[in-house]
């Protein structure tokens, strides 16, 4: 029996009002390795710049090996995989998936040319035109799927909007950081240890200040179920890494295992986002609690009652 | 402005923007509208289980179930001896709102997902590629992904579109035996809602109320409204739906501001050397 009496947390049955997103892991998987090969992709434009041919190599091996799964990933997830091309008979600002196909489409093409150039030990000046690029776009890359997620009424992904954009950002520069810091001999390495401290350090802010500022009951989500379990483990990997980054990566094998623990926390961090969509999805108040508060600070019912306060146009 | 002012429609000649007004006053739980929705659109089977939720054995809209009738049981007072509990039952036939400000259409990367000329929302499955995110963009649950039978594209309600080319009216007002659901141009309806909610009030149904009527709300007023007697969550509905475009602008910027974070953090790395 459904109650009535007002300040009653109203539901019908207990049953979620939105409908639960349908992604697989395939996209938390493909938010990974799509941000670690944004931010190489700008970190390896850095290499170029500052001529660290070293780290251009390493920076650039990440990114093509990011580029090279995550096409799996996504075309993997699709309902009728047959039929992804048909990503590319628009595009729309108001779909940040479609805005990011574009994005990764350009990524993903000059990122590979760029290898492929590499590899092959053929035409140096389109390989370094191509990988300049790809680095303009490592941040739109990086950043996006944040924006992919915030625009949705699932309330963990809405409400953060305002940080979601950051926490992929700098979970894409941790992990990059990590991932190149782990395959640059040390002495080539420090840009590569310092985007990893940076980027650890701005998503361990990030997470915390998203999660506090969502408040209750949404923000409950990030303690609770895999999606707590999963904020654990990248709260803590990527606490250890980035301390382990800053004190002893200057050793080949510190740089390894704290390259390693910024990968895992990134990587977790992108678990953690997405089981908390559904989590907070499949939970009718974490829908309609904030929405009544809102509706109150409006000072206008969002129902209008024929005899109440708001007459209808 | 009336309701759907500001709505855009593509392609076509734009025809009187029609619409669903559904009066759970007058629901009396048949579940002929799920059935004639199903038979005339061909939605396949998708199981059969007691829920134990009242007489709701579907429980929810989804790619199968296109018109879905909650039933909702209540304690009330007996209307005809004062001061003694009774029992109500609210049954609501639930729909696609087919919104003014349609979230699944504006954040489908396909262009699958059109508005047609009467303003109506609606799936071309032939586009339609699964990839789910006009799932996470529909305030009220209502498009879904189908499984069965390895469809793997998104399902709603179209609203009989090709009844509507036609000429005819969709299968589920044609079904309903007491017009709790009725169809027609839209600013009819509206008007008809009003009257209608007014009327009840004034019989002393103080909690009548109309839901989605407006185009103020969060969706710019919806295609499909109804006439409430409780409040929206008791229906599974949400209090105050949006669009997630209303907050794009936003998101957009919350983007751009991390991406030159992004830039400048690997920037700053790069000062004093390599070693």
């Amino acid at each position: 029996m459904t109650g009535t009496q007002p300040g009653d947390t109203l539901s019908y049955y207990g049953r979620p009002i939105i409908k639960e997103p349908v992604w697989k892991p395939e996209i938390p998987l493909y938010f990974f390795f799509g941000g670690l090969a944004g931010a190489s992709d700008l970190l390896s434009l850095g290499a170029i710049a500052s001529h660290n041919e070293r780290l251009r190599l390493s920076a650039l091996g990440a990114a093509a090996s990011g580029v090279v799964v995550s096409p799996y990933f996504l075309i993997k997830d699709l309902g009728r995989p047959a039929k992804f091309v048909n990503m590319m008979r628009v595009f729309k600002v108001t779909s940040p998936m479609s805005v990011g196909t574009w994005i990764f489409f350009a990524e993903g093409t000059t990122t590979s040319v760029a290898a492929a150039c590499q590899l092959l030990g053929v035409m140096p000046r389109l390989r370094t035109f191509a990988q300049v690029v790809a680095g303009l776009l490592g941040p739109a890359q990086a950043t996006y799927t944040g924006a992919l997620v915030a625009q949705s009424v699932v309330p963990a992904w809405h409400e953060a909007r305002r940080e979601l954009p950051v926490l992929f950002a700098s979970s894409a520069a941790a992990s990059a950081g990590g991932a190149a810091a782990i395959m640059t001999p040390p002495e080539a390495a420090r840009p590569a240890r310092r985007l990893a401290v940076l980027g650890g350090v701005a998503e361990l802010v990030a997470a915390t200040v998203m999660e506090r500022r969502l408040g209750e009951p949404v923000g409950s989500v990030y303690r609770e179920g895999r999606a707590g379990a999963y904020a654990r483990w990248a709260k803590n990997t990527t606490l250890a890494g980035t301390a382990l980054m800053a004190v002893g990566g200057k050793r080949r094998v510190g740089a390894v295992a704290a390259g390693s623990l910024l990968l895992a926390g990134s990587l977790c961090q992108r678990f953690a986002i997405y089981h908390a969509g559904k989590q907070s999805a499949r939970n009718p108040h974490h829908t309609s609690v904030p929405q009544k508060q809102r509706a109150a600070e409006r000072d206008q019912p969002a129902v209008s009652r024929a005899g109440g306060r708001v007459t209808l146009p | 402005m009336k309701l759907g002012d500001g709505q855009r429609t593509h392609g076509g000649a734009s025809q009187r923007r029609l619409g669903f007004f559904t009066d759970t006053s007058i629901c009396i739980g048949c579940k002929a509208c799920e059935v004639a929705c199903k038979e005339w659109n061909l939605i396949p089977p998708d199981g059969l289980a007691w829920t134990g939720h009242s007489y709701d054995n579907t429980g929810e809209l989804n790619a199968n179930t296109w018109r879905h009738v909650a039933f909702v049981e209540q304690a009330a007072p007996d209307p005809l001896k004062p001061g003694r509990q009774d029992f109500r039952w609210l049954m609501e036939s639930d729909v696609c709102k087919h919104c003014t400000h349609a979230g699944c259409l504006d954040v489908c990367p396909t262009g699958a997902i059109f508005r047609t000329e009467f303003g109506t929302v609606v799936i071309q499955d032939d586009v339609c590629n699964g990839c789910g995110y006009c799932v996470t963009a529909c305030p009220f649950g209502v498009i879904d992904k189908r499984e069965v039978g390895g469809d793997g594209g998104m399902h709603k309600c179209t609203l009989c579109y090709d009844r509507l080319e036609d000429g005819l009216e969709p299968a589920c007002s044609k079904a309903c035996p007491t017009d709790s659901i009725q169809f027609g141009p839209l600013d009819e309806l509206v008007e008809r809602a009003r009257e209608r909610c007014g009327d009840l009030v004034e019989a002393g149904v103080t909690e009548a109320r109309l839901y989605l009527a407006d185009e103020r709300d969060g969706v710019g007023g919806a295609g499909a409204f109804f006439l409430l007697l409780d409040e929206p969550e008791v229906y599974g509905l949400p209090p105050d739906p949006v669009d997630p475009t209303v907050h794009l602008k936003t998101t957009w910027a919350a983007a751009a501001a991390a991406a030159a974070a992004l830039a400048i953090g690997v920037a700053a790395s790069f000062l004093g050397g390599a070693t």
